[in-house]
């Protein structure tokens, strides 16, 4: 058939929905000069491209090539390499196509997975003289991840290898191998030369030792995706919306099928409702029903509480709940993934805050082996345990692919895909867990460390409250749960209505006491600077805190802080406008055994910072 | 579903609900061509007749009369709260640009004014993937920095319909619920779903618009196509692309690529 041929009897074909396929490889092994020439071959290039392409290349100094199409971007053409994913459409006697060209320099995988997560199928690009490389055997363990189980893979640049058979048949050997160890089973291995055009759409002259399908034929071969509304019902909550006085709620269906009276389920939680309306703009008969791929809107016979996030099903086959996720991620950020991270889980419509509670397992690529890590580079692929904040519901990836799978984001950003293989801690358990609650221990192991009071004193100006701050900023950057409680700060609000009487004083002591205990129940490491001049003022304290009261001597004796008067207080206090001021006018008791104590006469506030947050660590291990 | 057409509306649908459940406050962009007609039917289905926020004129005052009546009218027939304040003039645009181009480059410059003064965190405008190449490399969520740049080097993924919903401060989101349809999918579905659109793409003595922008930068297509059906039956076969009429893309080789990346749609 010639050119003018194929257009008219592809022409009937675009009323289908194009069929996405992604071309993946390693870079340089010609994945765009493929997409290139298939697109000149079904005629799929306007009318002057070509000649403007040559012009351009001439411009340029280059010799022609096909890949300048698609790497639309002025950066990628200087550099000759494709730096984000694109898209095409072409179409063949047979159906629709539209083609996603991804990048093959591992620099850009996170474009790569961008464009193979919208495929129903790939072709993997392989170079006849190379074989398989590095980001070959990535590509390929990611398509596998994503679920993406059809692949044709071509045998590229057969032209530079002589068209030789034998070369031929080993790099096929080594490809069906490799995909076989992950589970895919090539629907094709074409050899074939992207430049020359031999087994793209026509037959190559020089290669009659290959009488399989030519490329465009495997990729006609490919079943189209398998329709999904037999499958159990998936309804993510999008959104509510009060229109008049119905309030209505919007998702779309990921799989299953629902219609008018079907009763439905919303997990987590398990409350019921039967659907009491289907509704539609302009729809004089709003639709009985809707099956999976549709964007739904409809209303409940029962006022239920729904939420975006509820995932709705059917009253059987419901799908899990779970808070502890054993899942398949693939990195993708620069900064590696480590236990104890904290990142947002996103899963169908629902968002929630996980910590990553262990690397399981990071596997390599290359051997397919798994190895202990305790951390993810960027690209890799690992198993991990993630545990959400609260429940939600999910299925197992290898039953109902939409619903059990997921991005981890960080930053304003996706870092990472994942599959659930199994999950548990859904509601039943925290039902049984309601009264136990969350203890001590429980927020020391999430939070690495336990809870307790640095409590600072000394006299005004002696750098308690600097020293804290520095400290803070240290054990902050580290991870630590940590506050700064700073006396003169609760004066001004909670304590606002206590003055300067001795009476005001204990309890101005005694409420910071409180609330410092409270913030270390809650997890937290908290400094609190406060004069405290009393010794038996702080065993009051030390009292109410417990166990994990620690008292820290800031010492610097009174010339030290009469000459830094950073308030000019010592002033007016030897003035005699102020009575009663610690150190002046009224007595200070040094602690007799302080746990720590900082003279910052002789340290500098970075050393005794550096103190104080080294004495936290080791005091409040968890 | 049975057909193509509703899978292409489905996608869009979920896309829209997203954006306006995840990003506050939001505007469209209704540059009055036959993808922003769609993307606003596509709107009252999302949300069930109403467009829920504001549609943006970007007007330069350079639009054909007959696309000033079609905004009128249709503003009004269809409910819309319509903004359609002027954008700078030639003079603010970048002198180092071609001249075509800094015609479209007001556009980009009323954009971000308007984003400025309506304080917007979202802009969903109708671009597809097939219309120009570096449009092809679009997110369908795609964040914007405070000037409005794209950083192409450097865009977030996006899976399984998981977009970046989350905006640092100062950024704010295109949203693109057209990414994924074709010039002809535009077409059949105006066909399917009566979508009204401005006379000018039907052929009058041998010309129509194939592409609409504005005077003096966009030129007629030959073609003989008086309806939607030979507008569909002219573009099943044709090997012309959709922006030949398009001046702003020819001015040089990268002269579409620098009016994207400095914040045009």
């Amino acid at each position: 058939m010639n050119l003018t041929d194929r257009i008219k009897a592809a022409a009937a074909t675009q009323r289908s929905r194009a069929f996405p396929i992604v071309i993946v490889g390693h870079v340089d092994h010609g994945k765009s000069t493929l997409v290139g020439r298939l697109l000149h071959e079904t005629g799929a290039l306007p009318n002057g491209k070509v000649e403007q392409l040559r012009a351009v290349s001439e411009k340029r100094g280059l010799e022609f090539e096909w890949s300048f199409l698609l790497d639309a971007l002025q950066v990628e053409r200087d550099q000759g390499i494709t730096v984000d994913t694109t898209q095409i459409w072409f179409h063949t006697a047979q159906r629709r196509y539209v083609i996603i060209d991804a990048p093959g320099h591992k620099e850009f995988l996170k474009n790569m997975v961008t464009g193979a997560a919208q495929a129903d199928a790939a072709i993997l690009v392989v170079d006849a003289a190379q074989g398989l490389a590095e980001q070959t055997r990535r590509h390929a363990y990611l398509l596998h991840l994503l679920g993406l189980r059809q692949v044709a893979v071509a045998v590229n640049k057969i032209d530079l290898i002589g068209y030789d058979a034998a070369r031929f048949k080993a790099v096929a050997e080594d490809v069906r191998g490799y995909l076989a160890g992950i589970g895919i089973q090539a629907a094709a291995i074409v050899p074939v030369s992207a430049k020359q055009g031999d087994n793209i759409a026509e037959r190559g002259q020089l290669l009659p030792w290959y009488q399989g399908l030519t490329l465009l034929e495997a990729l006609d071969a490919f079943p189209a995706r398998a329709a999904l509304g037999d499958q159990p019902l998936r309804l993510p909550i999008q959104d509510l919306y009060r229109i008049d006085d119905k309030r209505v709620i919007v998702g779309r269906i990921e799989s299953g099928s629902l219609k008018l009276g079907d009763r439905l389920r919303f997990t987590p939680g398990g409350r019921e409702a039967r659907v009491a309306s289907l509704e539609a703009w302009k729809g004089a008969q709003p639709p009985l029903e809707a099956n999976a791929g549709e964007s739904i809107a409809f209303t409940m016979d029962e006022d239920v509480f729904v939420e975006r996030g509820s995932l709705a099903s059917g009253t059987d086959q419901p799908p899990q709940e779970g808070s502890r996720i054993l899942a398949r991620l693939f990195w993708l950020d620069k900064e590696p993934l480590k236990a104890g991270q904290r990142l947002t889980l996103k899963l169908g419509t629902a968002e929630v805050d996980a910590l990553v509670e262990t690397i399981e397992e990071v596997i390599d690529v290359e051997t397919l082996r798994p190895a202990a890590a305790d951390h993810v580079e960027r690209n890799g692929v690992a198993r991990v345990v993630l545990r959400a904040r609260k429940p939600l519901a999910l299925d197992i990836y290898e039953t109902l692919p939409r619903t059990g799978r997921g991005v981890l984001t960080r930053n304003f950003h996706i870092v990472a895909g994942f599959v659930v293989e199994s999950a548990e801690g859904g509601a039943l358990a925290d039902i049984t867990k309601v009264d136990t609650s969350v203890t001590f221990a429980d927020r020391a192991r999430l939070n690495g460390h336990r809870g307790g009071v640095l409590w600072l004193t000394g006299l005004s100006a002696a750098g308690k409250s600097t020293v804290a701050m520095a400290a803070m900023q240290q054990l902050f950057a580290r991870g630590r749960q940590v506050y700064v409680l700073d006396g003169d700060n609760v004066r001004h609000g909670l304590n606002s209505d206590l003055g300067f009487t001795p009476e005001a004083r204990a309890e101005n002591m005694r409420r910071l006491a409180e609330v410092a205990k409270l913030m270390a129940d809650a997890g937290l490491i908290v400094l609190v600077a406060a004069i405290s001049p009393m010794r038996a003022e702080r065993a009051r304290v030390r009292g109410i805190v417990g166990e994990g009261f620690k008292e820290i001597y800031v010492s610097a004796d009174l010339d030290t802080c009469r000459q830094r008067d950073p308030k000019g207080l010592y002033k007016r206090a030897f003035a005699g406008e102020i009575a009663n001021f610690t150190g002046v006018s009224a007595a200070y008791e040094a602690p007799e055994q302080p746990e720590l104590e900082l003279n910052t006469g002789k340290l500098s506030v970075a050393q005794a910072a550096e103190r104080l947050a080294a004495f936290a660590e080791s005091a409040f291990l968890a | 579903m049975s057909d193509d057409l509703d899978w292409l509306e489905a996608q869009s649908i979920y896309i829209l609900r997203e954006a306006y459940s995840r990003i506050k406050p939001l505007a469209m962009l209704w540059s009055l061509g036959k993808d922003s007609n769609v993307m606003i039917w596509l709107a009252k289905k999302a949300f069930l007749g109403r467009v829920p926020f504001p549609v943006m004129h970007l007007d330069t005052g350079l639009e054909f009369p007959e696309t000033y009546a079609f905004r009128d009218r249709y503003a009004d027939e269809w409910g819309l709260e319509l903004i359609k304040d002027a954008c700078p003039p030639l003079e603010a645009t970048d002198p180092t640009l071609p001249h075509n181009s800094r015609i479209a480059a007001r556009k980009t410059l009323g954009l971000k004014e308007a984003i400025e003064k309506y304080q917007l965190n979202g802009v969903i405008a109708g671009i597809r993937r097939d219309e120009q190449a570096t449009r092809a490399k679009e997110r369908v969520f795609s964040p914007r920095s405070e000037d409005g740049a794209w950083d192409f080097r450097d865009q977030p993924p996006e899976l399984w319909d998981h977009f970046s919903s989350e905006l640092p401060p100062g950024v704010h989101m295109r949203i693109h619920p057209l990414l994924h349809w074709t010039e002809l999918d535009v077409w059949r579905y105006i066909q399917r779903e009566n979508i009204p659109v401005v006379p000018l793409y039907f052929a009058r003595e041998g010309k129509r618009f194939r592409s609409l922008g504005e005077i003096g930068i966009t030129f007629p297509i030959d073609s003989q196509a008086g309806d939607i059906e030979q507008v569909i039956a002219e573009l099943e076969v044709t090997r012309e692309p959709e922006r030949a009429g398009r001046a702003m893309d020819h001015d040089s080789e990268d002269a579409f690529e620098r009016l994207r990346v400095a914040g045009y749609m």
